[in-house]
């Protein structure tokens, strides 16, 4: 990290801002900053483990006030007010119940209107700010990112940690700048940007890094579009990833429950105002992306690094120099079940999932029923919606959107994470294929012996429409237009 | 903690790179809330595969993985970690590992020491041309050593330390309590809180 106090990243300053104690030495001796934690999300999988720790230290919750608890990994998507049925998931979110009832922490549960993907809770409650410091025992708590805050997934040792001290001893990091200049085309979007980066830089790229989206095709992305982007920065290896609050930011926060509001929002958005890299600092690494040229994305393999254009082709080993990367791709193309060269548009697919922390918010939906309204579904898929967070799907009924897409034909459920990764019973059967909106494609991620393919919520839609890998501009006219 | 200096055991040649959590532990074994008794969760679906490495005798027993580039990407999951060593594992090989699995095998004693991918390779070798060969992790030079084979790793300064000494991160930050105090005095108040939930 660069040391002078007049040129920063964006990312720099908001870590120097909630140092509690620099670590001593110098170098690689150096020892971890103490960092100061302004909020902390709970869910059920990977806090009964640090729940019971603190229990048997007799450790109090340090600041309640900063932590929030929600449901989703377990959660069912369909009869939510019957008990849930699989035992080892009830008992878990029992146990979140239990623990946040002992300790006095925040919890919206499953039927609450505020619960949720705990990444969509964040945002849409207006906890997650500009220039904070946001954890979670899950690794998608990049997410937050998107608001200038720097966000970072844990595992349960640093929960626990979180909990008991409200802080996390941590390494400073490295500083990547992604920048994406130009206009998308129509019909593109932020998924195929964060596909694209991480085509290009890979599934280690960004490790060791907090990366900084930058650039005129990221400023004019909605607040929700770089949740998408940031969301994904850790299938790079990225530690986080962040884009500069500007306008787009205080128009999305101003009048959410949690925001500041008076002279406190004024005071607030001054200090955010601040919250930008300076035009001198310096990035240790720098990646550029063409938005003008940029078409749909989907992948291909079992890790989100492998993919194409989805007017391309599916790649053959002998593209790839390295060896590991070739036996990657050998290995990956029997477990997806694909021959190398196979057009991408070519592959038909058993199930569309739209959902999960990446894509189910509300322009997720809108963008997604935009497309099939007025369309048959092919009759040999079937579509699975899941809303992100309960108050997303209220919004979405009050628009018409579940009507939209049951008459579509597809099913209309309650929020929670489902089948982005099939802790609930929102699973893929041995050998489906399914076009999923989520983050990851790694074997078995949806299900054992499933096979992922990842899009954008618009490519999800029209390969509903159409049974294989497509894009909106392969439809045809609907009837009804 | 334990403490870590030295471990001998069997070494495991995983020639895979991207072993991504998902594939350490699948998400249907995360539904559990005990800490420990993950050891049948680890790989669970590459060891239904009678040709899977952990199958295959004397690699069983092993106790140091030896793993391709990018071990241990995406879910934050402790989980892996846990299985790792309820399986018996002691240190993890790798030229590249996500950074999250990293710092939780820091946590939790298992040894993360990272190789040039070079070195990775003569002890793949090494293991594959003499099965059940054993591997040495010694923290305290911060070597690996098999059959012929010496070859530094990286570690961090701190984590070494820490698994060295084997000390409760908590206990460590809370010694210093009170600059956590004076920092939370100095917070802007604007700053939001989840309490009261506002509606």
């Amino acid at each position: 990290m660069a040391a002078q106090e007049s040129a920063r990243t964006l990312a720099e300053k908001v870590w120097d801002a909630h140092v509690v104690r620099k670590g001593e030495g110098e170098g690689a001796a150096r020892q971890p900053d103490l960092i100061y934690i302004d909020l902390h999300l709970v869910h059920e999988v990977t806090s009964p483990q640090a729940f019971e720790g603190l229990r048997l230290a007799g450790r109090p919750v340090r600041r309640l006030d900063l932590t929030i608890a929600t449901e989703d990994h377990n959660t069912p998507t369909l009869d939510i007010d019957k008990p849930i049925a699989d035992p080892t998931s009830r008992k878990q979110i029992e146990t979140l119940r239990a623990n946040c009832a002992e300790f006095g922490v925040r919890l919206h549960s499953l039927g609450d209107k505020e619960q949720g993907i705990v990444h969509v809770v964040g945002p849409q409650l207006g906890l997650t700010q500009p220039g904070m410091t946001v954890v979670c025992g899950d690794s998608h708590t990049s997410t937050h990112g998107a608001f200038g805050a720097l966000a970072m997934g844990i595992g349960t040792s640093e929960v626990e940690h979180v909990l008991a001290t409200q802080t996390l001893s941590l390494k400073p990091f490295k500083t990547m700048a992604i920048n994406v200049e130009g206009t998308l085309k129509p019909g593109v979007s932020a998924k195929d940007i964060i596909l694209a980066v991480i085509a290009k830089i890979g599934t280690g790229g960004g490790q060791g890094y907090v990366l900084e989206y930058r650039g005129s095709a990221i400023r004019a992305l909605s607040m929700e579009a770089r949740m998408t982007i940031c969301n994904m920065s850790i299938e790079a290896g990225a530690r986080a990833g962040l884009v500069a609050p500007d306008q787009t930011t205080f128009d999305y926060l101003q009048g959410r429950p949690h925001a500041p509001a008076g002279a406190d929002w004024d005071a607030a958005v001054a200090y955010w105002k601040t919250l930008h890299t300076d035009d001198d600092a310096v990035f240790d690494a720098e990646v550029s992306i063409d938005a003008d040229t940029l078409e749909p994305f989907v992948t291909w393999g079992t890790n989100p690094g492998q993919g194409v254009s989805l007017s391309s082709a599916v790649p053959a080993p002998e593209d790839f120099a390295d060896e590991n990367e070739r036996a990657a791709c050998e290995r990956a193309l029997e477990y997806m079940g694909l021959q190398a060269r196979t057009p991408m548009k070519d592959i038909r697919v058993d199930t569309v999932f739209l959902g999960s922390c990446t894509n189910s918010r509300m322009e997720d939906l809108r963008a997604a029923a935009e497309i099939v309204k007025g369309r048959q579904k092919d009759p040999n898929v079937r579509m699975i919606v899941v809303p992100g967070s309960a108050r997303v799907r209220l919004e979405a009924e009050a628009e018409g959107l579940d009507k939209v897409f049951t008459d579509f034909g597809a099913e209309w459920r309650f929020a929670g994470c489902s089948m982005c990764l099939g802790m609930n019973p929102d699973q893929l059967a041995e050998g489906e294929r399914c076009a999923s909106t989520s983050n990851r494609n790694f074997e078995g991620r949806q299900g054992k012996g499933g096979r992922t393919h990842l899009v954008s919520p618009v490519v999800a839609a029209a390969t509903a429409v159409r049974g294989t890998l497509s894009s909106p501009s392969d439809l045809p006219v609907p009837v009804s237009a | 903690m334990e403490k870590f200096t030295r471990h001998t055991g069997t070494g495991v040649p995983l020639r895979q790179s991207n072993v991504d959590t998902d594939q350490i532990i699948p998400a249907v074994y995360l539904k559990r809330i005990t800490r420990t008794g993950f050891e049948d969760a680890l790989f669970a679906a590459w060891r239904k595969d009678p040709s899977f490495i952990l199958n295959q005798e004397p690699y069983a027993a092993g106790s140091v993985l030896v793993a391709g580039p990018d071990f241990g990407t995406g879910s934050s999951r402790e989980h892996a970690v846990w299985a790792l060593k309820d399986y018996g594992f002691k240190a993890v090989l790798s030229s590249r590992f996500a950074d999250i699995f990293r710092g939780n095998s820091g946590k939790q004693g298992l040894v993360a020491a990272q190789l040039d991918q070079s070195d990775i390779e003569l002890i793949w070798k090494e293991l594959e041309n003499h099965p059940g060969a054993q591997v040495t992790v010694d923290l305290q030079s911060r070597t690996v050593t098999c059959g012929a084979i010496h070859a530094p790793f990286e570690i961090d300064d701190y984590t070494r330390w820490r698994l060295l000494e084997g000390l409760d991160d908590i206990g460590l930050t809370l010694q210093h309590a009170d600059e956590i105090a004076a920092y939370e005095a100095a917070r802007p108040s604007w700053k939001p809180a989840t309490l009261p939930a506002r509606p």
